[in-house]
């Protein structure tokens, strides 16, 4: 693999419970840009972003996080080494107001006061409706709002790589938009993405380079430029037709 | 947005109390009872408070909490014991000087045994429900039966400080000056239990891991240690509502634990699993209910909290104040 990568999977196996999910993934994310990770429902995409994170962990193969080998560690030590991970259900502490979420984020910080100013401004810039809630209990918020407070959760503090689950499942189109508009500011910011999602329309006003999966594999990887330009093939991997 | 808070349930208690008014025949019989309802409702939540942490925390069903009321006692008995001329004298402030090195002592050694039991007993079957009953409920027989070895198994006289004895009269209405106390305790362990949850990051940590422990650690921070933190504390409050019960009691049998465990669980579980206010509230139901109830119809003291708690659970199937993604 390129050294150029940030995240690595070789081979990855997934067994929960009696299942066996993921079936020998292997994976690149390079370095400073938004990967892709495409697929039908339960082709093992949610799978491969858990066991990344520790939350499953490989019983085969290899995952290697700026050339140290993560496989066995466990979440926390993952999260420390600055992966930050937005699940699809978005995690939010809903009892919790905006900012109590925002300072558990900052691992650094005893309170919002200690969260750094400049990087607080850019995210306030970035997803208005965190400021504008700031002292409410999170469970209010709406999906859009909540999902804008779980991405800016992922990166109150510099991280590495974000790794985020279908955050434009189930919001509205002009949310989309919005939520675009902030990934796009990110990718800028040269943080490195790994992103996976339902929506094609999304994946490609944003994806560098894209890997699809299927049945617990990874049957294309690529750049985005070229999928989206084929549509034979996003045919024949996602049943697509456009 | 509103900012809402659910104020309904706080009103459960005033509208026991008044309910309660003109069925007890006087005011001062009613302050009397109220005062005592509300002593043994503290107490009770102290006891609680750990257990609901421990259960909203950590999903664990730990039946083996009686162990550490119990020990809380017994150590406090030693120790007040050792302490006769203090606990003899008239002056309070000399039986106050024995009873908080007592509550210590019983927080240490509830708290160092908690430590033990979280590693050998309960971390081997965490998320196995059916498992954490069995085994810690095992874990409280062995518990009592080593209080035997310690202590005897025979009752245990543990009587009141001498200036802690008899009560005041305001009015017609004899208060409990124990009873006071015993509010007193745990309005501060309900204060400083409610600054450590709601203006430290330590309670942020653990209000999180209620509602979401995977989301936790996917933020870079180890709940395991957490987790075992919060066992300690919870061992050490029941510990501490040990003593208190004991005192209140005034006798101390090994399976005080066990006897007191079904009051603490149906505490928990009008209050909402996890939620401390909630075990606040649900104690002071629970402790008004009973004396209501143990002076109108003492045939039904047993059933008092039972029926309390089947009542609010038809209201509010998730307790009065239920912890969200639980």
């Amino acid at each position: 693999m390129s050294t150029d990568n940030l995240l690595t999977l070789e081979g990855v196996q997934t067994h929960i419970g009696a299942y066996h999910i993921l079936h020998g993934v292997d994976l690149a994310v390079p370095k400073g840009q938004l990967t892709m990770l495409l697929g039908r429902n339960g082709a093992g995409k949610t799978t491969t972003l858990r066991t990344i994170m520790g939350l499953w962990h490989a019983s085969q193969g290899r995952v290697q996080f700026a050339g140290k080998d993560i496989t066995a560690l466990h979440t926390p030590q993952i999260a420390e080494l600055g992966v930050a991970y937005v699940p699809e259900n978005m995690g939010i502490f809903s009892d919790l107001t905006v900012k109590e979420n925002m300072v558990l984020a900052a691992r650094s910080a005893k309170n919002a006061d200690a969260i750094d100013d400049t990087r607080l401004k850019w995210i306030f810039k970035l997803f208005p409706a965190v400021e504008k809630f700031w002292n409410h209990p999170a469970g209010k918020l709406s999906g859009g709002q909540k999902q804008m407070l779980a991405v800016s959760r992922a990166i109150v503090e510099p991280r590495q790589l974000l790794i985020i689950d279908e955050p434009s499942k189930g919001l509205a189109p002009v949310m989309i938009n919005n939520m675009i508009e902030a990934f796009g500011e990110l990718k800028r910011s040269g943080v490195t993405i790994l992103l996976v999602e339902q929506n094609i329309h999304f994946a490609q006003r944003l994806g560098d380079t894209v890997a699809v999966m299927d049945n617990g594999r990874v049957v294309h990887s690529g750049s985005m430029a070229a999928f989206s330009a084929d549509a034979q093939l996003q045919q024949s991997l996602l049943g697509l037709a456009l | 947005m509103k900012l809402d808070f659910d104020w309904k349930p706080l009103l459960l208690a005033p509208i026991l109390a008044l309910v309660a008014l003109p069925l007890t025949g006087s005011v001062s019989t009613w302050l009397t009872l109220t005062v005592a309802g509300l002593a043994m409702g503290m107490i009770i939540f102290i006891i609680a408070s750990g257990l609901t942490l421990v259960f909203g925390l950590m999903d664990v069903l730990n039946f083996g909490h009686g162990v550490f009321i119990a020990l809380g006692a017994f150590v406090a008995s030693s120790v007040l014991g050792l302490m006769g001329d203090w606990t003899g004298s008239g002056e309070l402030w000399r039986n106050l000087v024995a009873v908080f090195p007592a509550m210590l002592a019983a927080m240490a050694v509830a708290g160092a045994i908690g430590l033990a039991f979280e590693r050998f007993i309960v971390r081997p079957v965490y998320g196995q429900h059916l498992k954490q009953i069995l085994i810690t409920m095992g874990g409280m027989i062995i518990g009592e039966e080593l209080i035997k070895v310690i202590w005897g198994p025979a009752q245990i006289p543990l009587p009141l400080p001498e200036a802690l004895r008899g009560s005041l009269l305001v009015g017609d209405a004899a208060i409990s000056k124990y009873r006071l106390l015993a509010v007193a305790v745990g309005v501060v362990v309900f204060g400083v239990l409610a600054w450590t949850l709601g203006r430290t990051k330590i309670g942020l940590l653990i209000r999180a891991g209620v509602q979401d422990r995977e989301m936790v650690e996917s933020l870079g921070y180890r709940i395991g240690r957490l987790f075992v933190g919060v066992f300690v504390v919870g061992s050490a409050l029941a510990g501490l509502g040990g003593v208190m019960w004991g005192l209140f009691q005034q006798n101390l049998v090994p399976q005080m634990g066990a006897q007191v465990n079904v009051l603490i669980f149906i505490v928990i579980i009008i209050g909402g699993l996890g939620s401390t206010g909630g075990a606040l509230l649900g104690a002071l139901l629970v402790g008004l209910m009973t004396n209501y109830i143990g002076f109108l119809l003492p045939t039904l003291t047993q059933f008092a909290s039972i029926f309390l708690m089947v009542a609010v659970l038809l209201w509010r199937p998730q307790g009065v104040y239920p912890v969200a993604n639980r």
